[in-house]
């Protein structure tokens, strides 16, 4: 086929190009070009991320309230971070938070481990059971939330039925009582993101190479030896990966328990970043809530960092 | 036995200086500060320890990202 009747979506595009333009665009460096193509994704970068960051930390700094934008923005200096962290409600929610990360990673982490222990040991139909384990870390936050509400509910709720099934407790409201509703968002955190810790720890247990149990095996180690000395060790950093992922998703949780408790009974599942919310879209105090927002997002850069700095060790092992 | 007719080469300030801000100490220093001012910031013992745990979080992190542009 002679060159000058094929007619590929290049020759078309070549074609239809006025000869000035053609020209002009002939007369650009690669750096220019490379320019052009990367310009508007850098503008729309600045314009969603970095814009509202760094008016956020000017806020921080201003007593602005948003539902009073005709007020002059008045600069008062650190006193909001003052004010945070010297107040002793902040310092409580900070607490609640803490207990919601520690105890979703603890209890997150010695089942994922044991789940990944079992599925390695490839059963017949341990693929179905996998996926099926998998199957509520794909789902959506705030959709687990509304309808884990339904499971809890005291009257009609399945949870109930069955905790009544052992123990005849009448109905029991997990989301209403004060000592259970902490209960609630750690069992339905647990329940949503203990398959991603069991992904991570069946990775590091398949990248065990199967010599070390079978020289383990000669030396005459138990199988409490062999998991203490081989596997723990090897499996060790993908579960300091995905307990400082969860860690940082889990300081920063807000849809699943918005949809679930709201925060109550009182405050006691109020974590950071619902109260954080309230502050800004409630009560308008919009500079109060930019510095509380600050002080989040130092937070879990910082712990981003050590994120990045663990996950580069892992891909060293 | 012959005396020894070369002397150990004195290191110059420059490398003195780039042994000094090596990335591994330093950037772990940075993290070890990370971590404490969390356990500051979330711990439930004392007020004065979570007032101050946000300048121990923000000066680990600036660190961080300043100490990460060292050589290895």
């Amino acid at each position: 086929m002679p060159s000058d009747t094929v007619t590929t979506l290049a020759d078309k595009t070549a074609r239809a190009t006025p000869l000035a333009l053609a020209r002009r665009v002939r007369a650009l460096s690669d750096q220019a070009i490379a320019w052009l193509f990367i310009t508007p994704t850098i503008v729309l970068l600045l314009a969603i991320n970095i814009f509202p960051l760094l008016w956020t930390i000017y806020l921080s700094f201003t007593s602005y309230r948003a539902n009073q934008p005709g007020r002059p923005i008045r600069w008062i200096g650190t006193r909001n971070y003052e004010r945070l962290l010297g107040s002793e409600d902040i310092w409580g929610y900070m607490q609640v938070t803490a207990s919601f990360v520690v105890w979703t990673m603890v209890i997150q982490v010695l089942i994922g481990l044991g789940l990944a222990l079992l599925i390695n040991r490839n059963f017949k139909g341990a693929g179905f059971w996998t996926t099926v384990i998998l199957i509520p870390m794909m789902l959506s936050p705030a959709v687990v939330g509304t309808f884990w509400t339904y499971l809890y509910h005291p009257q009609i709720g399945i949870f109930s039925y069955i905790v009544n099934v052992f123990a005849a407790v009448g109905p029991l409201d997990m989301i209403g009582s004060v000592d259970l509703a902490m209960w609630s968002i750690i069992i339905v955190d647990t329940w949503m993101w203990t398959p991603y810790i069991m992904l991570l720890c069946l990775a590091g247990l398949r990248s065990i190479p199967p010599y070390l149990y079978e020289a383990a095996e000669i030396d005459r180690a138990g199988p409490l030896q062999q998991f203490w000395h081989i596997t723990l060790p090897r499996v060790m950093p993908f579960l300091m990966l995905a307990v400082l992922f969860r860690g940082i998703e889990n300081f920063k949780m807000f849809d699943m328990v918005v949809e679930l408790t709201s925060g109550g009974p009182g405050s006691t599942t109020e974590l950071a970043s619902i109260n954080l919310k309230r502050e800004a879209f409630e009560k308008w105090r919009t500079g109060y809530s930019s510095a509380f927002a600050v002080i989040l997002f130092v937070t879990v850069f910082g712990l981003a960092n050590i994120y990045v700095k663990a996950l580069n060790r892992v891909k060293q092992t | 036995m012959t005396p020894d007719t070369n002397p150990q080469p004195v290191p110059s300030r420059a490398s003195c200086l780039r042994r000094f801000f090596r990335r591994g100490p330093w950037e772990n220093a940075a993290t070890a500060l990370i971590a404490i001012g969390v356990v500051m910031l979330m711990q439930p013992v004392s007020m004065t320890l979570f007032s101050h745990a946000f300048g121990v979080i923000l000066v680990g992190t600036v660190g961080f990202v300043i100490v990460s542009h060292f050589p290895e």
